[in-house]
């Protein structure tokens, strides 16, 4: 199998089949959160994907080239958090300076992405699964899309929920949960895909 | 096509909702008597179980949530009975009872009831059997037996080693192991019929829907004509992918809706793990449907029969 | 302050039913989907993160006056953080087949917001006891929630509660329960039932009252 083929299948894995959201669990609370508005679930998504993959990047080198030299690998966690913070603060400098428009459409999501286990957890498993520096970056790349388009769908469908005459007690949360686990059957579709 | 009311005008008397209904029922007859000959008194009895339980549900989740009864609009008989059609002859009947039960409470009434919800019942309580008990989905009969009743482990004509084993004809009779209905193709052909003659549905969805798997599996290097005569891909695009409330609106979405499931099943038995995919594919285009509505809004005015029920 | 004046009791009561972090305030969804697929699995989530909440709203009231107010968040994560590292460390050690079956959800304790809310919301006002007695409460209330959807989840989807056989052997197990979609469909019926029965007690004060 050439590379190219082998990095397809990886993508269709990580955005398909093994979903974030779908099989996962990672990025729930931003999912059921930020998922009123197509227009407000694509920026979000759009910022995960952002930070995920630059988190990627920058937890790989600080765990490879700092946490392992040092002998210190149990501070992952500590250390992975810290970093992930830092790159946000500096995301969001950086946009509000090189691009105001993007700023302005992403800049209230990014102090929420710090909280994003989707985001920790992506640099955990990156450690965990011993992908090399550039599985780990394709592999925060990838699964943001596959949260991007896991959130972006799932808006869609919330948007048109919005005139159905749902009972009382399943309004908000449980009916959102309840779609989420409808889509994740569909979504088993996908499974063997790779 | 189990329920109508598509989006915004809500408003539709119970009287013209029934109608509607009951010419889908007509078109599932031939369906129904083909399963009842092919698969004898096993198909029947699912049948039965799961047109029963779904009308029983929909009734009581009606009564005890103190809400208007609306069996009478015989969506929930038209869910039970689809549901049945597209189930194996041999499954047992607690299971399809689970089925039946899920696809009106969990995927039907939880979201408000008739056309509020936004997957095929019937399609995403198979997906529940195919995940929750898979080897009861994946039994078949073998029909050229003498006693159908010996339910043997068989693969359906899509698993590759027994692909040469039946020809063309025998794939159009039905004369080979599947779902209930999904087999006989003259009969889905004549349901369709009636249905497009009746204006209960348009063909667009369907005849692109075929076309679509035609191409795909061509290019995807398998036999054409095998692939859209196997598995359930005729039942789906004539019965389940037409559902008013769960496709989309305007004719372009339409064709985007039609050309995602036909090339997504063949996606999916290509390379998937699971042998026909064309429960996964319309429902992940189902998914896919408020979006194509808001971004691919109506351009032609009165496309044929959906503006024509709204008006009704 | 408001809380100061409540009895510890109430404290404790408020984080267990009140304000339960699962089912009223629905904070911290992904562990409790995620790791839900057995009662065990439940016992042993809440408890690890019941551990960190305890421990990081004692140091954060400990230190309430020391922190200085802008770099707060930051200080409090580094707080729990720790606690979490402890955690991973000590099941590594001791827990390592529940450790395997909780994976990357251990670590993602950080950044739980049940734990942060807790730290900024009452542990960085409250003194040191009623700090440690609302943690306490907090964990109980999230480890109930889990195991009772825990409890669910492995009935159906296992035919098994804490690993004993219950249903009877001609159970066939609905196996939907312990994938990823089964997760999403207990929680939120499990929501919609509580909405439900809160709805109707509601109603039946009102109507008692009207009546009197």
């Amino acid at each position: 199998m050439n590379e190219i083929t082998k990095i397809l299948l990886f993508m269709v894995s990580c955005v398909l089949t093994n979903n974030f959201i779908f099989s996962k669990f990672l990025g729930c609370c931003p999912f059921l959160g930020v998922s009123n508005k197509v227009e407000t679930a694509a920026s979000m998504g759009l910022a995960v994907t952002f930070v995920m993959t630059i988190a990627s990047l920058f937890s790989y080198m600080v765990y490879h080239w700092l946490l392992v030299p040092l002998k210190i690998t149990f501070m992952e966690t500590i250390a992975f958090i810290l970093v992930i913070a830092a790159l946000v603060q500096f995301v969001e400098m950086f946009l509000k300076k090189a691009s105001p428009s993007l700023h302005g459409a992403l800049g209230i999501y990014l102090p929420l992405i710090t909280t994003n286990c989707a985001v920790l957890g992506v640099a955990t498993l990156n450690v965990s699964e011993n992908y090399n520096l550039i599985y780990s970056v394709m592999n925060g790349a990838f699964s943001a899309i596959g949260f991007l388009v896991a959130i972006v769908l799932m808006a869609g469908v919330r948007e048109r929920l919005e005139n159905a005459k749902i009972p009382e007690c399943m309004k908000g949360f449980p009916i959102s949960l309840v779609s989420a686990g409808l889509m994740a059957i569909a979504f088993m579709g996908f499974s063997g895909l790779v | 096509m189990s329920i109508r009311l598509s989006s915004a005008p809500h408003i539709r008397t119970a009287a013209s909702t029934k109608s509607l209904m009951l010419n889908v029922v007509i078109a599932l007859m031939p369906c129904v008597a083909a399963g009842v000959y092919l698969f004898e008194m096993n198909a029947l009895a699912v049948l039965c179980v799961s047109t029963g339980t779904a009308v029983l549900a929909e009734y009581l989740w009606q009564r005890l949530m103190k809400i208007q009864v609306r069996v009478g609009d015989c969506s929930a008989l038209v869910t039970g009975i689809i549901l049945g059609l597209i189930l194996p002859p041999t499954l047992p009947w607690w299971a399809a009872m689970v089925a039946s039960a899920f696809a009106i409470i969990i995927v039907k009434q939880l979201f408000g009831g008739i056309g509020d919800n936004f997957l095929n019942p019937a399609l995403t309580a198979r997906a529940v059997l195919l995940a929750s008990w898979p080897a009861h989905m994946t039994t078949y009969v073998d029909i050229s037996r003498e006693h159908i009743a010996d339910a043997v482990a068989m693969a359906t004509p899509l698993s590759s080693e027994n692909a040469v084993e039946y020809t063309y004809l025998q794939l159009f009779q039905g004369v080979v192991p599947g779902s209930i209905g999904e087999t006989c193709k003259a009969a889905i052909l004549v349901g369709l019929i009636y249905l497009i003659i009746t204006k209960t549905i348009s063909w667009r969805i369907p005849v692109i829907t075929m076309l679509s798997a035609f191409v795909s599996a061509f290019v995807l290097g398998m036999d054409p004509i095998a692939a859209v005569l196997s598995g359930g891909i005729l039942f789906g695009a004539v019965y389940m992918a037409t559902d008013y409330t769960t496709s989309p609106m305007s004719a372009s979405a339409q064709y985007a809706y039609a050309i995602g499931i036909g090339f997504l099943t063949m996606i999916i038995r290509r390379f998937g793990a699971y042998p026909e995919g064309v429960t996964y594919a319309i429902l992940l285009m189902n998914i896919l449907t408020p979006l194509l509505d808001k971004y691919m809004p109506n351009k032609i005015y009165g496309h044929g029969i959906k503006k024509g029920a709204k008006e009704a | 302050m408001m809380e100061e004046r409540k009895s510890l009791g109430s404290i404790f009561l408020n984080g267990v039913i009140t304000e339960n972090p699962t089912f009223r305030l629905v904070l911290g969804a992904c562990p409790t989907l995620a790791v839900t697929t057995s009662a065990v699995n439940g016992i042993g989530m809440g408890a690890a993160a019941t551990f960190v909440l305890i421990g990081s709203n004692v140091v954060v009231s400990l230190l309430r006056k020391f922190i200085p107010n802008n770099v707060r968040i930051p200080a409090f994560i580094v707080i729990i953080c720790t606690f979490v590292t402890m955690v991973q460390l000590f099941m590594q050690a001791y827990l390592p087949s529940l450790y395997e079956s909780l994976g990357i959800f251990i670590p993602l304790i950080v950044v739980n917001c049940i734990i942060l809310a807790r730290a900024e919301a009452f542990a960085s006002k409250n003194p040191v006891l009623a700090s440690a007695v609302d943690g306490l409460g907090m964990g109980v209330g999230f480890t109930l929630a889990l195991t009772l959807i825990g409890m669910i989840r492995e009935l159906i989807g296992s035919g098994t509660l804490f690993g004993f056989k219950i249903m009877g052997a001609g159970y066939e197990p609905m196996l939907l329960f312990v994938l990823a979609s089964g997760g999403f469909l207990t929680f939120g019926i499990l929501l919609g039932v509580i909405n439900a029965i809160t709805n109707y007690l509601k109603r039946d004060k009102h109507s008692e009252g009207g009546r009197a």
